[in-house]
């Protein structure tokens, strides 16, 4: 996954390019919201429960605000989220906008996605 | 048997059908899509599988009181009520009515990270929660593929696709799936393995750069269905099928006759003219007047109160008008009263079907009495000798079905046979004039033959078919030994007839003056002889007189004569004298 934003980046103008590796060298401060979509309690539901909150405390401790939405209980949530397959993490900030669905269990890929992981 | 079909038949479990209020579209399908039970409608893009869906749904909200759900993957929902509102579908309104609920689900493949096992169960709470806000009974997912390029496993969207249309059925919902059409099947991926109940494809295919949309009914499980390819049209109005291939030879016969507004036409056809609901064809060449005898066709039937439909291929409305007026026929009037409309349309505008179609739509909106096409050898055009043919066929038993009488011409060429439509359709109209030109002396005049006239006495005469200022008029033409004549020289022949004819008369006239003249010499020379003879007998009868004052004098002298010697034969005298008279008595 990583490589690939890689790849997109790269057409991109030098001038940009350094911008964006300041802004991905600052992302490391930043504050995060995170929104997690379960629907009911499933084994999928649970474990990524589980591997948002093991990753928040590992990697963001202090500086993210998480919110399990269950959209069994507030269905018009999920047309809100605009939310397909559950689980789905929503990182709503900071920009741009990632959705990370699945039980959570590919750590490197969320930390990558979260600019967690500095691109090698 | 029949009995117990009958009986049996509440009690087994009929397949429900929903209508879709789409013109055509229930005709074919036998009532509409089945009911609780999901649709595939496929096809290329821009064949109009969008539109399907959402009219399934705003004709369900309108008309039939069944709120819809749209899940739209492709267009935001204030794309779609754009679109739509230009076909006078208020989505909008309808939405805040309750009667229609859409919800745009969008996958950026962009932001979408698959971090682990997951299913689609937002989706379907999604659906499930949009069915169950306005109590929806139908839903349309346009288009679902979407999925595939937006999330990346595959195993798991078709199981979960799978999952989904059970979700669906277990709802009760009657749904529409649309699909992109495949390379080799029905949809690029395959959705046909799910949606099993009914497919129904859409084409659009371009042929001679004419564009004709078609829908066909793939599969419809525990129901009949019209299998052909039927044409369909998206105008204004929306969608509409026309299901005109489906139509049989059971039409009805009317035995109404009406006038073809020439009045000596009537008068070869048994003096009352058409049959109504028959099929009229005038096939000419060029300029023998064929528009002119629609026009009267029409203006008759404008005047007994009909509504008239009139498709030019050729002319414009008011070219039409213009030229009619010069025959002393004006169309205007009745077009002001709504009695006659036009519809002028190059054949080469649209494809044959949609040529179909287009027909259709408006005699179904204006419901005429009788339909022209002028001419439909333009319809060549458009397509090939054998589709004008079925598309006319069909067009002519949908006509006659409808009880409409048609009336079409057709232009020959001169080349070929003149008895021979361009588009071999003769055989499928009840009557046949031809206009003929009539070359000769230096002109052309026209010739009208009633060629066939199904069910009718009718003449067999050529007739010679004069424009004028009055409108159309049939003469007969000269036939005689300087074979047929039209023209100056039909007039100049009957011109010479007409001198022979008087010399004739006055022939008469003298032979019987001479009679009269011989009688009354005749009767002169009698009156004469006559005169001659009285004179005769008035000069013998005085002489007679005077024989008999002779003879008398002549006994009374005697008898003096007599007396005076003392006869005694006076008694034998007398008794002569008495003989005498007996005998003048006799």
């Amino acid at each position: 996954m990583s490589k690939k934003t890689n790849a997109e980046n790269e057409p991109v103008q030098d001038a940009n390019k350094v911008a964006f590796d300041l802004a991905l060298s600052e992302s490391n401060q930043e504050h995060y919201v995170l929104k997690l979509y379960i629907a009911g309690m499933t084994p999928n539901s649970q474990r990524a429960i589980e591997n948002v909150q093991k990753i928040c405390e590992e990697h963001m401790q202090g500086r993210f605000e998480l919110e399990i939405i269950d959209i069994y209980q507030q269905p018009n949530f999920a047309k809100e989220g605009n939310i397909v397959a559950v689980p789905t993490l929503v990182k709503a900030l900071p920009q741009p906008l990632r959705k990370f669905i699945g039980d959570l269990s590919q750590t490197e890929k969320i930390l990558a996605g979260l600019d967690l992981r500095k691109k090698v | 048997m029949a009995k117990s079909d009958k009986k049996s038949k509440p009690i087994l479990d009929e397949l429900l059908k929903t209508p879709t209020g789409i013109k055509g579209l229930d005709e074919i399908t036998g009532g509409g899509l089945p009911q609780g039970r999901p649709t595939l409608v496929c096809g290329g893009a821009g064949c109009g599988k969008t539109l399907l869906a959402m009219e399934f749904l705003v004709h369900g909200a309108t008309q039939y009181g069944e709120p819809g759900v749209f899940i739209s993957f492709e267009e935001k929902s204030e794309d779609l009520s754009k679109n739509f509102a230009s076909l006078g579908f208020d989505l909008n309104e309808l939405e805040s009515q309750n009667k229609l609920s859409i919800d745009y689900v969008h996958l950026e493949p962009r932001e979408i990270a698959e971090t682990g096992e997951y299913d689609l169960e937002g989706l379907f709470i999604r659906i499930g929660y949009a069915i169950d806000t306005i109590g929806a009974k139908r839903v349309a997912l346009d288009t679902i593929e979407a999925l595939f390029s937006g999330l990346p496993n595959e195993s798991i969207l078709r199981s979960e696709l799978r999952r989904l249309f059970r979700f669906l059925k277990d709802k009760g919902v009657t749904a529409i799936i649309t699909g992109e059409q495949g390379e080799r099947t029905f949809t690029r991926f395959g959705l046909e393995e799910y949606v099993a109940d009914c497919v129904i494809f859409l084409n659009h295919v371009v042929s001679q750069q004419i564009a004709t949309r078609r829908l066909r009914i793939v599969k419809y499980r525990g129901s009949a269905h019209g299998t052909n390819e039927y044409p369909f049209l998206i105008d204004r109005q929306g969608f509409s099928v026309m299901p005109i291939s489906s139509i049989g030879l059971d039409h009805p016969a009317s035995t109404e006759r009406i006038a073809t507004g020439i009045p000596r036409l009537d008068a070869m056809m048994g003096g009352k003219g058409y049959y109504r609901g028959s099929s009229i064809l005038v096939t000419g060449t060029a300029g023998t007047g064929k528009s002119s005898m629609a026009a009267h066709f029409v203006d008759a039937a404008c005047k007994r109160g009909e509504r008239c439909l009139y498709f030019a291929f050729e002319e414009s409305q008011n070219q039409i008008i213009r030229n009619m007026h010069s025959i002393g026929i004006d169309l205007g009037q009745w077009v002001d009263q709504g009695l006659l409309q036009f519809q002028n349309a190059r054949p080469s505008l649209y494809g044959l079907e949609m040529h179909l179609v287009v027909m259709h739509k408006a005699i179904d909106a204006l419901k005429p009495g009788i339909v022209v096409v002028d001419p439909i050898s333009n319809l060549m055009a458009a397509a090939t000798e054998a589709e004008v043919k079925s598309m006319l066929s069909r067009l002519i038993d949908y006509l006659k079905m409808e009880q409409i009488t048609a009336f079409c011409t057709d232009l020959t060429s001169t080349s070929g046979s003149l008895e021979r439509t361009e588009v071999g359709i003769s055989s499928l109209m009840d009557t046949w004039l031809l206009l003929q030109a009539m070359e000769g002396s230096g002109e052309r005049n026209r010739g009208l033959y009633l060629l066939k006239s199904r069910g009718m006495a009718h003449s067999n005469q050529v007739r010679e078919f004069i424009l004028s200022d009055e409108g159309a008029q049939l003469k007969d033409v000269y036939v005689g030994s300087g074979g047929v004549l039209t023209g100056s020289a039909r007039l100049g022949q009957e011109a010479k007839d007409k001198a022979e004819s008087l010399e004739v008369k006055l022939e008469i006239e003298r032979r019987q003056r001479e009679i009269e003249r011989k009688k009354a010499a005749i009767e002169a020379q009698i009156s004469a002889l006559h005169t001659q003879f009285e004179n005769e007998r008035d000069e013998l009868e005085r002489l007679i007189a005077k024989e008999k004052q002779r003879c008398e004098t002549l006994d009374s002298e005697n008898l003096t004569l007599a007396k005076a010697r003392q006869a005694d034969e006076l008694s034998t005298q007398q008794g002569s004298t008495g003989k005498t008279r007996k005998g003048d008595r006799k």
